[in-house]
């Protein structure tokens, strides 16, 4: 009915994308004219085509990916649980990264032998990232197999974050200054610090999340109606569950392997896309939030940098403190938020 | 009417849950039977299992033993209970959900898939609500529009659980004659959880009545009320199933002779009864209605006087001094 109208607002998301991309890839440190800009794309090697290829490039396209990725997972979990509070953590994946990674930190510097073993591999985070969030998916698939309704799920999710989260705790209590300094930074989030080898992976596996949440979507619509209309409709419940959590599980621990857990976007995306696009198509919103995440991250991460300075404000600050704000403006004007 | 064609039977259903192993039966050895163009209401007392019965019926549950026939597959639409949460999707958005069971993932909705939606609109005559969001509108409309979502699947079975519950008199009664008119025209097979007494016993074809045995008695209305079933199983306290009233004592030990006819004798006989008189033909107090062209006019006369009253406000004040 409304097609055109939405290929307008879709036009208009993606021009915006498009702004701040380029405006990410320009803007930092170090001032880059933009001839040298098109320079860079002739592979001549010179100092601003390397930190523009080697830094500013992946860093921008690591905000897409893990824009996208976030409020692609917030938006299932919010339809998956009908409640607009739940964001792509819910399911305690995020925080069982945090806990092996805390683990591995903190462990590695009282133990030589184990630090050698992981940190002599850039990759070390990311992996421990991926077993952390890969148990705890592995967990909360089994007991969604096992469990009837997503209430519990969402409960169990929540109850195991709690507990990752007070192991996390603990392991800061007893831990070692300067660990507890790596640890921290890591939680603040980043997107900095990925290089074109983890960019391919990360890339992957987004396109595999995004992909099976987009040939969900005749599944997510009908989760709006809850449990018993979706059955009446003839859908295989356990099965739609079954990948909507897969598909969460891939796209948030692949964004937490690489970037650390960066909150806030998952949440507040769903909700922005929903009052610029008033639609409850799946078909149409997937796409919508994927580029206003890409958006929102690129926004955080341009600000973040505080330009023309060589301060670099943690990522997670700026999500919540730029993000808050608009969700808050966003709700006022428009009075209500609806999933 | 043509030869009633059976669409759902159930042999020796029975239906419960299984609760920490041991198996809770709400309804045993069900025989019964569901036809092509009839309007089923199905009553019983709260908890009784009726939301169950349904809902394994329809396939979302389990029966405990038993075989349900259907007379071919998808054949049955539901409107539950369930509150639709996400109300900012329109009206039209949630009837075409009546297409997805048979629709790829892509969702792409045939010329066919938009006339079946625009049929159902139409049936249910809720053209004015389409271009609207579920947050502005009423129960009733939100009613209106998920019949016409169930209508959407094409099933030749509707089950609807309470469809009228906290609808006025109104929006009951536009409901209810909806369904009947479902029932004729698109021949459909109806099966509708209600409360609502009065209105199932004057739209019904039949009767599915859940009585404390945990069995199903079915009939048409009126038998069912003639041999008492009904008061077996509601028992009644205070209504008078047969004259259709609620019974008031004459707690005033006063009776009254009242004269007059048509609606105004019934209204003035309805008041007096409430305000706890008693009728006798041969009383000292007599009570005459006049139907005036404007508002009726009452006489009472009682010890050889007469008052004219405006209305029976006034004419119970007075009453009450005798």
């Amino acid at each position: 009915m409304n097609r055109k109208k939405y290929w307008k607002k879709g036009l208009m998301l993606s021009f915006i994308l498009a702004l701040l991309f380029f405006a990410d890839v320009l803007v930092g440190s170090v001032h880059i004219p933009i001839n040298d800009l098109l320079s860079a794309g002739t592979g001549k090697s010179t100092t601003s085509s390397d930190i523009l290829l080697q830094f500013r490039l992946p860093k921008a396209m690591t905000c897409v990916l893990a824009g996208g990725a976030l409020a692609t997972g917030g938006l299932l979990m919010q339809t998956l649980f009908r409640n607009p509070l739940a964001g792509p953590d819910v399911l305690g994946l995020s925080s069982g990264a945090s806990l092996m990674v805390a683990i591995l930190i903190f462990a590695s510097q009282s133990n030589a032998g184990l630090s050698l073993l992981f940190f002599t591999s850039p990759w070390s985070i990311a992996i421990g990232a991926s077993v952390g969030g890969g148990l705890v998916f592995i967990l909360i698939i089994a007991i969604a197999q096992y469990i009837k309704d997503n209430t519990s799920l969402l409960i169990i999710g929540l109850m195991v974050s709690a507990v990752t989260s007070s192991l996390v705790s603990v392991l800061q209590f007893i831990g070692q200054a300067e660990d507890l300094q790596t640890f921290m930074i890591w939680t603040l989030g980043s997107v900095g610090s990925t290089n074109w080898n983890e960019l391919k992976v990360l890339a992957a596996v987004v396109s595999i999340g995004i992909t099976i949440a987009y040939f969900s979507s005749k599944s997510l619509n009908i989760w709006l109606l809850g449990e018993n209309y979706a059955q009446g409709l003839g859908m295989n419940v356990p099965h739609s569950r079954f990948w909507i959590v897969v598909s969460t599980g891939l796209l948030t621990g692949a964004v937490t392997a690489f970037c650390g857990p960066i909150t806030f976007v998952g949440l507040a995306v769903p909700h922005l896309v929903r009052l610029l696009v008033p639609t409850t198509n799946h078909k149409i919103l997937i796409p919508a939030v994927i580029c206003g995440g890409a958006s929102l991250l690129l926004l955080c991460d341009l600000i973040s940098q505080l330009p023309g300075n060589t301060q670099i404000l943690p990522l997670n600050a700026v999500t919540s403190l730029i993000g808050a704000p608009i969700v808050i403006w966003m709700i006022i004007k428009s009075k209500t938020v609806r999933v | 009417m043509s030869k009633t064609k059976t669409i759902v039977q159930t042999y020796n259903l029975s239906i419960g849950y299984n609760q920490d192993g041991k198996a809770l039966c709400l309804f045993d050895s069900l025989n019964i039977t569901l036809s092509a163009g009839e309007l089923v209401c199905f009553m019983g007392p709260n908890g009784i299992g009726k939301s169950s019965l349904i809902r394994t019926l329809a396939g979302l549950q389990r029966p405990l033993e038993g075989e349900i026939h259907i007379s071919k597959e998808q054949a049955i639409a539901l409107v539950l209970t369930d509150k639709i949460t996400a109300v900012n999707m329109s009206v039209y958005d949630l009837i075409s959900y009546g297409r997805y069971p048979y629709l790829s993932w892509n969702i792409s909705l045939s010329k066919r898939d938009h006339a079946l939606i625009n049929e159902a609109i139409t049936l249910v005559h809720i053209e004015d609500l389409i271009n609207k969001r579920l947050y502005e509108l009423s129960d009733g409309q939100l009613q209106m529009v998920m019949i016409a979502k169930a209508l959407t699947q094409d099933t030749p079975v509707l089950f609807l659980d309470e469809p009228t519950a906290h609808l006025d008199l109104n929006n009951r009664v536009e409901i209810m004659n909806t369904l009947r008119e479902l029932s004729r025209t698109a021949g459909k097979a109806i099966l509708v959880v209600t409360h609502e007494l009065d209105l199932a016993l004057q739209t019904a074809d039949r009767i599915w009545l859940a009585t404390t045995d945990k069995k199903i008695k079915e009939g048409i209305p009126e038998d069912l009320v003639l041999d008492g079933s009904f008061d077996q199983v509601f028992q009644f306290k205070g209504f008078d199933l047969k004259t259709g009233k609620v019974h008031h004592k004459p707690y005033r030990n006063i009776s009254v002779n009242l004269i007059g006819d048509g609606h105004e004798y019934l209204w003035t006989k309805n008041a007096l009864e409430r305000a706890g008189y008693g009728m006798e033909k041969n009383s000292s107090i007599t009570i005459e209605v006049h139907a005036t062209s404007n508002s009726p006019l009452w006489d009472l006369t009682s010890e050889n006087k007469k008052t004219v009253f405006s209305s029976l406000a006034k004419l119970l004040n007075n009453l009450k001094s005798h």
